[in-house]
């Protein structure tokens, strides 16, 4: 599978780069868009660039108001929505269930992986066939039980089913299980208790999955959509998504409002994928492996 | 495991009670004796049973009876009735499939095209390529869909631009019952999947380099190694993609309810905005959660079936 000859080799270039230019189009149109000038937002044939950046040169007497209309999209964002707000709530949640699943899950599958206890295939089962279980199936009983609990509009109804998801037990058990025991054994020689044997020993070796695990969870959380618009109703405790499908609603075609708000919403995720980009690569290669 | 055993035997023999109650009381001593183990998983334990696992079988019964705030009343069958002879469940299954079998294959393909295609190049090229499909995959739903409302946008649209510059029509995609759809299933062909390149380039990695220098004193050529080799070595990853794949489209939902709303008419009613809405909108929770089953019973039987055609077939090779 060695590509020797050269023609083939810029061949492939040729059509990976077309294809890549394709894929990430809309992605560069969400921010080309959110920093055009209002007057050629809606032009025939769209403008492929913002035009500010042009006009910046070409209009050197308003240059003051090229660069404010070339922000004015996020202007209006911030000064009329409560996009902040959204933006915090998203963080928040995110780094709360994010920092639960981290703990939660490793304690779980720690004991799924490492202790010999009754009932333990058991458990471990009923979590994996919970996992082939379309989310859609939970929404109406979830539903009912948020109302019961007074949870309906809190943050806590995201929050706790979010804690609930098994993903995790499952990754890190996998994980685990290529611990060896030895270390755990010899650190109860020493006499370490249950919890430091966890705490200095398991911990430490699980960092690559916990790195994946966390950074799946992050943006799980980050993006999720459906529940969240199914249980808040308070403009104040949206998150991003769910303001953002709010915003188009009341502005239906000021796409620069729109994609304004679309890259706001987008720039932390690229910037996380940026940073951490061989975890997620690690991530869906563990999530590949057969038992 | 051995040192336990022994103990725990020990201590049987010592016993003097019936049989029964002497199991039962070494089944609890072995409990008490792993309690840390319990412990480690217990927090996770209860919000599972609480979230997860009462709300799935609690999804069941409501499947059989009318929901009511002040107590539900048993009907039997007659939701899933109502699924059986509604007009509007069946367009929705309908409409969920088509989007299924045309974006299922594709995606898989595409994948396997593309990382056909990167694995071959240096770490350099491979790591911009594999980062440049992905980001895509990293963005939420809701902002991929805002954007492609407004790339398919009739008049100043990115698409139909594109399409006239080929001298192609250029219909107004998303508000005509026979083209809404056919966006939609266009829109999942052509963002990337990210998940699956990176899938494949890794199982592509650990093919061994010796199968393709032995195919090769035996004469065969570039695509012939490709097609007797990668492929067939690549049939668990292809597996395991395909399901992925089919479990996200039979649970397509977010462009929905962003781009078309469903509409126009019910030309874009998909599976899961018809449960979403016979539930938050209708209300009509026992409906609701028997729509949801039928839906993963269907996932359930297409699963089964790809699983055993991929498998079927490769036994067959």
């Amino acid at each position: 599978m060695r590509i020797k000859h050269s023609p083939t080799r810029w061949l492939t270039y040729v059509v990976l780069l077309v294809w890549a230019v394709i894929s990430l189009l809309p992605l560069y149109w969400v921010f080309s868009t959110a920093l055009q000038l209002p007057d050629y937002v809606e032009s025939e044939p769209p403008k492929m660039i913002p035009m500010g950046i042009i006009e910046y040169f070409t209009h050197p007497e308003s240059r003051s108001q090229i660069v404010t209309d070339t922000f004015s999209g996020f202007q209006q964002l911030f000064h009329s929505t409560n996009i902040w707000r959204w933006f915090f709530n998203s963080g928040y949640i995110s780094i709360v269930v994010t920092v639960g699943i981290l703990f939660l899950d490793t304690m779980a599958g720690y004991a799924l992986a490492k202790k010999d206890f009754p009932g333990r295939n058991l458990i471990f089962w009923l979590i994996v066939a919970t996992m082939m279980v379309p989310g859609q199936i939970t929404l109406v009983p979830l539903f009912i039980m948020v109302q019961k609990f007074g949870l309906m509009n809190t943050h806590w109804a995201l929050i706790l089913p979010d804690l609930s998801m098994v993903f995790g037990v499952f990754l890190m058990r996998q994980y685990m299980l290529s611990i060896p025991s030895d270390l755990l054994d010899a650190a109860k020689i020493d006499g370490a208790s249950e919890w430091k044997t966890f705490w200095t020993v398991v911990v430490p070796l699980a960092k690559p999955a916990l790195a994946t695990l966390g950074i799946f969870t992050f943006m799980n959380v980050w993006n999720s959509f459906l529940w969240p618009i199914i249980v808040l109703n308070d403009a104040d405790l949206y998150t991003l998504p769910v303001g953002l499908k709010t915003l188009q609603d009341q502005n239906l075609a000021i796409f620069k409002l729109l994609m304004s708000g679309a890259a706001v919403a987008a720039v932390p995720m690229i910037l996380v994928f940026m940073a951490f980009q061989r975890y997620f690569i690690k991530g869906l290669t563990v999530g590949g492996v057969k038992e | 495991m051995s040192s336990p055993h022994a103990t725990k035997s020990h201590l049987d023999a010592q016993a003097t009670t019936q049989p029964a109650t002497r199991r039962r009381s070494s089944l609890l001593r072995e409990m008490w004796k792993q309690r840390a183990a319990y412990l480690f998983l217990m927090p996770k334990l209860i919000l599972f049973t609480a979230f997860i696992l009462i709300p799935i079988i609690w999804a069941f019964v409501l499947a059989f009876q009318e929901y009511g705030v002040f107590g539900s009343e048993w009907v039997g069958l007659k939701n899933f009735e109502s699924v059986a002879k509604s007009e509007l469940f069946r367009s929705a299954l309908w409409n969920t499939l088509q989007y299924t079998v045309v974006t299922v294959p594709l995606q898989v393909l595409i994948a396997l095209g593309l990382a056909t295609l990167i694995h071959p190049l240096g770490r350099l090229g491979q790591s911009f390529f594999r980062g440049a499909f992905y980001l895509p995959t990293v963005t939420s739903m809701v902002i991929i869909a805002m954007v492609w409302r407004w790339v398919y946008n009739y008049r100043y649209g990115l698409f139909n631009y594109m399409l006239s510059i080929f001298g192609l029509p250029t219909p107004d995609w998303l508000n005509q019952s026979s083209t809404a759809l056919w966006a939609l299933i266009i829109m999942s062909v052509l963002i990337p999947p990210g998940v699956g390149i990176i899938m494949y380039l890794a199982a592509m990695g650990s093919i061994p380099e010796q199968l393709y220098e032995a195919a090769e004193i035996d004469g065969a050529n570039g695509f012939q190694r490709w097609w007797r080799i990668t492929v067939p070595l690549l049939k668990p990853t292809t597996l395991y993609l395909t399901m992925l794949s089919l479990i996200g489209s039979f649970q397509v939902f977010t462009q929905i309810l962003l781009m078309t709303g469903g509409g126009p008419g019910h030309a874009t009613e998909t599976l899961v905005s018809l449960v979403y809405k016979t539930a938050f909108r209708d209300l009509e929770f026992g409906l609701a959660s028997a729509q949801a089953i039928v839906l993963f019973v269907i996932t359930l039987l297409f699963g089964i079936a790809q699983y055993w055609l991929l498998y079927r077939k490769a036994e067959e090779d």
